[in-house]
């Protein structure tokens, strides 16, 4: 029985338009003109109890959309959704008390009051009992070290620590689902890192569902493993990781660290991608050229001080999908 | 990594044990909803009062601006006698209900009148990732203290006209003006509401609604006989001012409604139809959420 | 001189684009004049004893002051009240133009704009339905756009005082709250001033607020007599110098607070 299922979801917006100019202007006074664009064109996927999946596109394609229909805020044109049994929509309530929702940019911590009233007020808001709330917070506290943040007014707290109390803050009533978007959004190093370790603690020991929505690929990548590419309103992908790279390519990537500054490098089966300072990097197909043999022959022709192997970085990947022209695959790209 | 996490979380118990927050375990339990609703109220109200001195010039302005208000109808009447039969003690009567009821519904409904800049922001989805009606959010998230300038002046004109005029105030007359006010002031709220409700479609031109709300304060310090035919049907059937300030007053005076022709008991039921309309105007915010809801933002 | 230039056509731009808002300011301040002129409507036909102005000019008087009522606003300029409170008023201190020109300007500007949107859908619509008056003569229409443009340079020189009181924020808090009620009895956009008692007069002959409204009103309908326009106008014009050389005055005094402070 899956907790999210979601089945041809389509969605439209229709937009005003608006001509620049002082002659636009005055002739935008008579008349206005409309443009229809289509966020969701029937995607459809199902999650169970306990996943983390990466939910991922490039702008305007449809995620925060599909975010915002899952959580019952907005009601989609047609298609079924069913979040924890439930239709979201008709059920807001009853939905949004079992759900979390982060957004990167904007809190939902009141401004000007101190960090630890506004974890009151929604208890509150949420009915949370108390004994369960102050285990929680206390928790939480702990766990995102928040302790000595606690009677700042939130408006005074670094960007880092405000996601760190936001995500406190969604996870007070103890929701089955979470849905975070751009989460590490401008945190720092340690932030992100902090981040990262407590969603993956919070999916493997609570067995909350995660959806996460992110332009960092580094977050995919230490976090999910399930993806669902969304390009133009259409499901491009639906599996894992290993299967977003061989779907774009099965390329792979040798450094080589060469023994002096400027020394040539090239071979007959690897391309070239970039090249600063002793480092090179190539570019060529596992399925095409044996890796055994490239690197052989790579080191018996140049001075080589030291080689890799690895992946094309997940960004590259994701670039390519974004700038693709193919057409969304719904069906066959789910394996 | 693991030493970092257990270090901190050793730490924040210490912290924690140290000093047990007093608010949070005090402040807790008020989860119904008018329990929450004055807590929200609490918070508003002590942000406010952080800015004293502001807040005071605040109320010292609006008090000025009500009273030269005021002070140019008793002009007026000092220089034409009368306003077509109504005396100025009559009048400070009804400028006294109405501005009384219009400065407690301006304090009250104040996050419906800011709910043009929380769409703007888009504010508003997180009101929806709530599990409470949007309705209570907005009504809970903002109360503007400053009004009591201009209630102080309604409750000087009302205590002035209470004084002068030869009523009889105990019991029924108090009850009427107390009526009076209070559904007038929930007709004001409804206005505030529709207002807010008309963002949902369009964030520009809803200023057209301070016809009917600051219009409505002006136009209802004046008896409504005094106005043409058809404004005066304006403000009986579309907007339902006469029946709360109006009537209620001829009652309480005792009159004739000479311009309507409406009977007598009307003039002291007519009140509660105020609070037909701020219930009406509920409904119709819903129905702007829908629309919000369906479209996006 | 570009910079101002550009300053105003920007500013036009924008009051276009929200032609919602433009309608419902015209439809809204027409309500407003319907209700003031029933209401004297009511005063005028319950008394028969002879008043300063007849009622006609009051009407007259009224929907002159609907339509100039954006040209009459003196509160302080929003965005710098903005860039204050942001702390980005640096960004305005550096400019290389004068600052109180430059806000000054941008004060005439912001009441120059709305003219168009506003006073004349307005007056037009009041001339042919609600009773406004022509008016009383080609020379009085004359004076009174004489009158009107200093009205503009009398009000944004009150605005900028309004804007650069900013600076002190609890003195100019306070300012801004207090001088409303103040500026809008003086002005005649409460009740026109010929009406209000005897034995405020003297003080409303004095006081330069009365040439923000009532004088332009007054030279239309020719209730001051052509010969007399002129020097009311100069009224206008001498508070209007006055007014300025105190916002200099103090803006320079504020300035050196500020940076004496550290910004």
């Amino acid at each position: 029985m899956p907790q999210i299922l979601v089945e041809s979801l389509v969605k439209t917006f229709h937009l005003a338009e608006r001509v620049p100019g002082t002659w636009g202007a005055l002739a935008g006074l008579a008349r206005r003109r409309h443009r229809t664009v289509t966020a969701l064109n029937g995607i459809s996927f199902t999650l169970r109890e306990g996943e983390l999946l990466g939910y991922i596109g490039p702008n305007g394609a449809g995620k925060s959309t599909t975010v915002k229909i899952l959580s019952g805020i907005l009601v989609p044109d047609s298609g079924r959704v069913e979040v924890l049994g439930k239709v979201p929509w008709t059920h807001r309530i009853e939905t949004v008390a079992q759900i979390g929702v982060v957004f990167g940019q904007r809190t939902q911590l009141w401004w000007d009051l101190p960090v630890i009233e506004s974890f009151d007020l929604l208890a509150d808001i949420y009915r949370v009992p108390a004994a369960l709330y102050r285990r929680n917070r206390d928790e939480l506290v702990g766990l995102l070290d928040l302790a000595p943040l606690l009677d700042t007014p939130v408006r005074q707290l670094s960007l880092g620590q405000r996601m760190r109390c936001d995500l406190a803050a969604t996870l007070l009533h103890s929701p089955k689902i979470l849905y975070l978007d751009e989460p590490t959004i401008g945190l720092d190093a340690v932030g992100k890192l902090a981040v990262r370790d407590f969603i993956r603690r919070l999916n493997r020991e609570r067995g909350v569902t995660v959806i996460l929505t992110t332009h960092d690929m580094d977050d995919i990548e230490v976090l999910c493993e399930r993806v669902i590419v969304i390009h133009e309103g259409g499901l491009f992908l639906d599996g894992t990781l290993k299967q977003l790279r061989g779907r774009v390519s099965s390329e792979r990537r040798l450094i080589v660290d060469l023994a002096r500054e400027n020394g040539p490098i090239n071979d007959p089966d690897a391309e070239l991608v970039s090249r600063q300072g002793r480092r090179a990097t190539l570019r060529f197909d596992p399925a095409r050229v044996s890796p055994a043999g490239l690197i052989a022959r790579i080191v018996a022709n140049h001075e080589v001080a030291d080689l890799f192997v690895e992946n094309p970085p997940i960004e590259e990947i994701v670039a390519r999908i974004y700038g693709s022209a193919c057409a969304p695959l719904s069906r066959s790209a789910r394996q | 990594m693991c030493a970092l996490t257990r270090g901190a979380v050793l730490r924040a118990r210490k912290k924690l044990s140290m000093c047990a927050h007093p608010m949070s375990s005090i402040r807790h339990g008020s989860a119904c909803a008018p329990l929450l609703y004055f807590r929200y109220i609490g918070i508003s109200i002590r942000s406010q009062m952080q800015y004293r001195a502001s807040f005071l010039m605040m109320s010292l302005g609006m008090f000025l601006i009500t009273a030269t208000e005021i002070l140019s109808i008793w002009a007026l009447f000092s220089r034409f006698g009368s306003l077509r039969g109504w005396r100025l003690e009559e009048v400070a009567l009804f400028y006294g209900i109405v501005s009384t009821a219009f400065a407690i519904a301006e304090s009250v409904s104040r996050g419906f009148d800011l709910f043009d800049r929380m769409i703007r922001t888009g504010g508003f989805d997180r009101l929806l990732l709530r599990p409470r009606s949007t309705a209570f959010q907005v009504a809970a998230g903002d109360w503007q203290l400053m009004r009591v300038g201009r209630l102080a002046v309604g409750l000087i004109a009302l205590t002035w006209a209470g004084l002068k005029l030869d009523v009889r105030w105990f019991p029924g007359g108090l009850a009427l003006a107390a009526l009076a006010i209070l559904c007038a002031a929930c007709l004001f709220y409804g206005l505030f509401v529709l207002q807010a409700t008309l963002t949902f479609w369009t964030v520009e031109g809803i200023e057209i609604a301070n016809c009917v709300t600051y219009g409505g304060n002006e136009t209802g310090q004046y008896p409504l006989s005094i106005y043409r035919p058809w404004f005066r049907k304006f403000f009986v059937f579309v907007v339902p001012l006469a029946c709360v300030t109006y009537f209620p007053v001829l009652a309480i005076l005792g009159r004739e409604d000479a311009a309507l022709g409406t009977p007598r008991w009307f003039h002291a039921a007519a009140p509660l139809i105020g609070i037909a309309f701020l219930l009406v105007s509920l409904r119709v915010w819903q129905f702007g959420v829908r629309h919000y809801r369906s479209t996006g933002s | 001189m570009r910079p101002y230039l550009a300053v105003l056509s920007a500013r036009f731009r924008m009051l276009l684009q929200y032609r919602a808002a433009a309608l419902a300011g015209c439809a809204t301040q027409l309500f407003w004049g319907l209700i003031r002129v029933m209401i004297f409507e009511g005063f005028y036909l319950s008394s028969a004893a002879p008043q300063p102005m007849s009622f006609p000019q009051v009407v007259t008087y009224i929907w002159l002051g609907q339509g100039m009522l954006l040209l009459t606003m003196f509160g302080p300029d929003a965005e710098v009240r903005a860039m204050i409170q942001a702390g980005t008023i640096a960004y305005e201190l550096v400019r290389p133009v004068r600052l109180y020109w430059l806000w000054y300007c941008r004060a005439i500007a912001a009441r120059f704009a709305p003219l168009l949107l506003r006073a004349v859908p307005i007056l037009i619509v009041a001339g042919v339905f609600f009773g406004m008056r022509a008016p009383a003569s080609r020379g009085c229409a004359a004076l009174w756009i004489l009158s009107t443009a200093a009205a503009v340079l009398l009000t944004s020189s009150v605005a900028t005082l309004m804007t650069i009181s900013l600076f002190w924020t609890i003195s100019g808090e306070g300012m801004n709250r207090i001088a409303p009620a103040i500026i809008w009895t003086f002005s005649g956009l409460l009740i026109p001033l010929p009406l209000l008692p005897n034995w405020v007069q003297p003080a409303i002959r004095v006081l330069p607020f009365r040439g923000m409204g009532d004088t332009p009103f007054r030279v239309y309908m020719g209730h001051i007599p052509p010969e007399q326009a002129l020097l009311a106008v100069a009224h206008q014009l001498a508070w209007t110098a006055a007014l300025v050389l105190l916002g200099q005055w103090i803006l320079n005094r504020g300035l050196r607070r500020l940076v004496v402070q550290g910004g």
